[in-house]
Parts: structure tokens; sequence; C-alpha cells
């Protein structure tokens, strides 16, 4: 019993890594109908803003972390400007591979700039454990829950509440009218670039003493991050969470009770059967298509 | 300008519309016959390559570019065609069996995955597909007594008709080539059919589609079969050719390459996927190229405009490190997807058409005449 709570409880915190990245999916896909292959890429990049900060210019830690979140906010935008916004209004796939290009690009400069070796942050918390009773949890792993509970509690606020938030939704579901009424597009959809890309910095910087931070360390664990995200349904910040802490608890059961092997494969198998099922995630608005 | 006068259906599927057709393409195949004996035997080689990307770029074709269903993982189906002709092997089926058996294999299996991806538009059948790849390079990776694991299978020299073919040799730069012709063919047939139209229709509306009596479902599994049956042949060719098979050549990553042919060379013509295979073998040569002559040249041009020798020596030194770095494949990779998809969406093939047209017209040619449009109510959600 014991194992199995102790399971569940690293699994949630896998799925709280997994879940930030996803975040990150999911706005740029709510507020733009656009998917960004190269998030995990801006997460890494964020990583290794902060460890340059932090690690080389020796700052301090929560100074060179909002300095990282800055800095990448503002690449965000540059991103955004220079790769996306020519395509607005192109079929999904073009936007999509674009991204794919992006991450390319940004994996291999990264690599050459700073190299291919594994870095790691020094944190405040980087080490130390919290006991509940013989329950054993790190409180690296704590702060990446916190942190995941409180980003998707601010998002979701966010985009529920605030006339910012709003026009974000309109211009997601009709960029033209959402101009006729005045909203200023381009201007939210640069926003959201950057509030993702912000977001993918703190997940990079919370994750570098979990899984350390190297030029693939993006594409590794978007790759898992996706299934998260998809399996929430893509467009729900709380889908996105529970997304993947549905994907870290599998993976964390497979990998105890399953034989070798399952561990990297169940999370998909998953994702499949409930695409199968519903194919527009759990809690994936559907709606019909008129002719 | 050339006026063709049609009278008839018929006219109108030719293959060949007019004979300056059947003068190109014979002359390019003429060109392709002697190539073994007149370039190098690495150029040959790369040739090979070009073969059989091209015919996993027809099948991605058919799927992405005719039907509409975006995968991104046809790393799988290759591995699947791979694996059957080098398990076959071991029991001394001769070639024609294991070919034919790695395609048919190939396309039962992708006619399995084309059931649960009915369902599914979009960004989810994307990462549908990927799941899929991901599952196949695990199952390889585990089931030790048919695919040796991650120890990887050797696959033996290609005997036909009891002479060897090896590799590298002529006759199986013949053999790849032979196959990718009969697979464009077949494919252009294909396309010319009530199938092929079927295809097309799904691609622009689905929902037109059915309300002309299209059955949907049934064409799109289809197409999954057919396009994954030909990644299967052009995966026997590939153990072949490499001789040597692992689980870790089958990843996300060449699923991603498949894409960039179609993409690169324009998903909207069979051409497109014979010129996206070109660009993407030839970058490796390009590059070496790259490392080794770029340096003097850019010193060269530096020192003819007046830098002194040291100046030069430095240039030398800096564009040889920058021309040498790791994973400079990468970038030039990723800005050449980008670049492709901000400025040349229609890929190679468009280009040429851009070109051909410019002159036909010259001096009427219009820019706008294919320029796309930007569509900004486009809710995928509402699908």
């Amino acid at each position: 019993m014991l194992d199995f709570v102790q399971q569940l409880v690293s699994g949630i915190a896998l799925g709280c890594v997994y879940g930030l990245i996803a975040l990150g999916f999911v706005l740029i896909y709510k507020a733009t109908e656009v998917v960004n292959f190269a998030q995990g890429d801006l997460m890494m990049l964020g990583g290794f803003f902060a460890f340059t900060f932090i690690g080389m210019l020796g700052l301090n830690y929560w100074l060179g972390f909002a300095g990282a979140v800055i800095a990448m906010a503002l690449f965000g935008m540059l991103a955004e400007r220079v790769v996306v916004r020519p395509i607005l209004g192109y079929p999904q796939f073009s936007i999509i591979m674009a991204t794919i290009g992006l991450g390319y690009f940004l994996r291999s400069v990264v690599g050459m700039i700073w190299g291919t070796d594994d870095f790691k942050i020094e944190t405040p918390f980087s080490d130390g454990v919290l006991r509940i009773g013989s329950l054993v949890l790190a409180y690296d792993k704590l702060s990446v829950i916190a942190a995941t509970i409180i980003l998707c509690a601010l998002l979701y606020l966010f985009f529920n509440r605030t006339t910012l938030g709003t026009a974000m939704r309109a211009s997601s579901e009709n960029m033209l009218a959402a101009y006729y009424m005045g909203i200023p597009v381009k201007r939210v959809v640069s926003i959201v670039w950057a509030i993702a890309a912000a977001v993918a910095t703190a997940a990079g910087v919370l994750l570098a003493p979990i899984t350390f931070i190297h030029s693939n360390v993006g594409l590794v664990l978007g790759l898992k991050a996706f299934p998260a995200a998809v399996l929430g349904g893509f467009g729900s910040i709380p889908g996105a969470v529970v997304g993947g802490v549905l994907i870290g608890v599998i993976e964390s059961m497979a990998g105890f009770y399953l034989p070798q092997g399952w561990k990297d494969v169940a999370p998909y198998i998953v994702l499949l059967v409930v695409l199968l099922l519903k194919p527009e995630g759990l809690f994936g608005v559907h709606m019909r298509k008129k002719v | 300008m050339r006026f063709l006068f049609k009278t008839d259906y018929e006219d109108d599927i030719k293959l060949f519309p007019h004979s300056g057709y059947v003068v190109s393409y014979g002359i390019l195949l003429a060109f392709l016959l002697i190539a073994p004996f007149v370039l190098s035997s690495y150029l040959v080689s790369q040739l090979v390559f070009v073969c059989i990307y091209a015919t996993v770029g027809v099948g991605l074709m058919i799927l992405t570019g005719f039907t509409g269903q975006a995968s991104l993982g046809h790393a799988a189906f290759l591995a699947i065609g791979a694996y059957t002709a080098a398990y076959l092997q071991q029991f001394n089926v001769p070639f024609p069996v294991y070919f034919l058996a790695g395609g048919l294999l190939t396309g039962v299996v992708g006619a399995l995955v084309g059931f649960p991806a009915l369902r599914l538009t979009g960004i989810y059948l994307v990462i549908a597909t990927i799941s899929f790849a991901f599952i196949v390079e695990e199952v390889l990776a585990r089931w030790e007594s048919v695919t040796h694991g991650n120890e990887g299978m050797r696959v033996k020299t290609l005997s036909l008709f009891g002479q060897a073919v090896p590799q590298n040799g002529p006759t199986f730069y013949y053999l790849c080539l032979a196959v990718l012709i009969l697979t464009i063919v077949g494919t252009l047939n294909l396309l010319r059919s009530p199938t092929g139209r079927a295809f097309v229709a799904i691609r622009d509306s689905e929902t037109a589609a059915r309300s002309m009596g299209v059955n949907v479902s049934l064409y799109k599994v289809k197409s999954f079969a057919i396009s994954a049956a030909i990644t299967g042949l052009a995966g026997v060719l590939f153990a072949h050719k490499l001789s040597f098979i692992s689980p870790e050549m089958f990843t996300l990553q060449l699923s991603i390459e498949f894409i960039i042919v179609i993409l690169i060379g324009g998903a909207f013509s069979l051409h497109g996927a014979v010129l996206g295979a070109i660009f993407l073998v030839m970058i490796d040569p390009f590059l070496t190229y790259l490392k080794d002559d770029l340096p003097g040249i850019i010193a060269g041009i530096a020192a003819t405009f007046g830098a002194d020798s040291i100046t030069a020596g430095k240039i030398h030194g800096n564009v040889a490190a920058i021309a040498s770095a790791n994973g400079l494949k990468g970038a030039i990779y990723g800005v050449i997807i980008v670049l492709f998809v901000l400025f040349e969406p229609l890929g190679l093939y468009g280009r040429w058409l851009k070109i051909k047209l410019f002159f036909q017209l010259f001096p009427l040619y219009k820019r706008a005449t294919f320029k796309r449009q930007k569509i900004y109510v486009k809710s995928e959600r509402n699908r």
C-alpha cells in the first residue's frame, strides 16, 4: 500500500512537470489555434538563460529566474513576429511545420553555444525532503507541484475573468470578427506568445534540478507534455494539468507494476484509447461545423 | 504557349498530355539509366537513398497531400517493412516474396491504424500517429525473439533469381529506381481513378465529399493502407541499403524528415515527393562541401577586397569553425523548413510551376496567381 501511495505521489509530481509544459501548449492553442511544437524547446532555452544568469554570471536565484522569464518573454514575442505572424491564417499544418523548424533551429543553436553537456542550476530547494509519515517527497518536486497549481489557477482566472483573456479567446475563435470589434489581434497574439514563453521558462527553471538542462530536454519532455495536453483536451487549461497528472501517474505506475518497457509506452496506449472513445480529449469542446 | 485541344474525357486524364512530356521524361529516364556509369559511387549511393525517400514521399503524399490526413508516424511503417524483410530473410524466403509480404503486412497495419484515425482530425490525428510510431518503436525494441531488440538485425545481401545484388552496385540502384517508377505510375493511375478522386474530395471538404456520396470512412482507411503499403515496400529496400537495422533508426526524427520531403517538394503533386527527396538527401553532400571548401572561398573573397593575410586567415578559421560546428545540420534544417513555410509554401515544384508560367505568359505573369488565401475564420475546433 505504501508503495502504491509513494508511486502515486511521485507520479503526480512527474505529472505536474508535464502539466506545466502542457500549459504552454494549451495557452498558445487557446489564444490562436496554433499548435506550437517548439514549446519544449522554448522551455529548454529558458532553462539555459537561467543557467547563464545564475550559474555563469552568479546572480541571485530569484533575480536570475526573473531575468530569464523576462528575456524569454521577449524572445517569445520575437519568435512570434518572425515565424508565426506571416503565416497566421494559413492551414494549421503549415504552422505546425514552422514551429517544428523553429524547434530544430533552437536545439542545434543551443547545442552550438552552450555545448551538449548536462547543466545543473543550484536552487534554494534543491536538497531536502518532506516526510509525512513514511512518505518521502523531495522539495524540488514539491516546488513543481506548487508552481503548477499556482500558474494553472492564475491562467485560468486570466482567461476567464480579464478583458485581455476574453480578447484572446475571441481572437482564437474568429480573428476577423475580433479585429472588427476593435481587438488589436496582432498585439494579442504577440502577448500570448510572450506569456507562453514565460510559462515555459518557469517550467524549465523549476525542472532544472530534476531533469538537468541539456539541448534535447525540450524535445524529450515536450513529447510527453504534448500527449498530456491532448489527453486533457487541447484548449482547456485545467485539462492540461489533469492530463499531465494522468500521464505522470500512468507512467510511474507502469514503471513499477508492469514489466520493463511498458513505462514509456503506457501513456501513449492510454492516449490512443482515450482518443478513440473521446476524440476531443477529456475536457475538449466539440462543436459541429456548419457547411 | 501550347494550347491543348481536348475532345474526349480520355484526353483529360492522359498520363502524358502532349508529346513534350514524353520527350522530357524520356531524357530524364535516359540520364537516370546511365547515371551509375557517369557518377561517382558515393553519388549513386545517394541516388539510391533519393529513390527510397521518394518512394516513401509518394506514399505519404497519397495520405497527406491527397487525402489531407497528416501523419507523423511513417517511420513506423518503414520499420515494419524493413523488419519483415529482415525476419523473412532468415528463412531463405526469396526476395520477391518478402518484398511483397513487407508491403502487404504494412498495408494491413496501416488499415488498422486507419480505423481509429477515422474519428480524429488535425492535431489529434498528428498525436495519434506519433503515439503509434512510439509504440511500434518500443515493440521492436522489446520483442527480442523476432527483432533481436536493441542489438538490431543484420540484413543479408539481397539475392534476386540466384544473383547476389550488393547494396552498392548498379543493379541495386536500378531495382530501387524501378520500384520508384512503378510506384509513381501506379499512384498516378490511382489518382485518376474514382478512388483517387474520392481522396482529393475528402481532402478538400469532408462534409462536401460525404454529401456527394463518397464513403469517407472507407476511403480514409484505403488511403492509410495504400500509403502504409508503399512505405513498407520502401522499408524493404531501406533495410537492404543499410544492411543493418535497429529500432533507434525509426524515430520521430525520421517521420519528420519524411514530412519535410513532401513539404519542401510541394505537397500537391507527385513531382514534389521526388524533388523533396533529392533535396533532403543531397543536403549531406552539400554540407560536406560547405565544411571543406567554403572557408577557403570566403577567405579568398575577403582577400580580394583588400584584407591582409592575417585577417584572411582569421576569417578562414572562423568560417571553418562555424561550418564544422556540431549540430549545424539541425540549424540548417530548421531554417530551411521555416523559410519554405514562410516564402515557398508550394515547395520546389511550386517554384518550378511559377517559373514555367512566367515564361509562358511573359510579360503578363501576375504574382497573385499563386497567392494563397488567408482564412481568419478558421476555428478548427468547429469542424
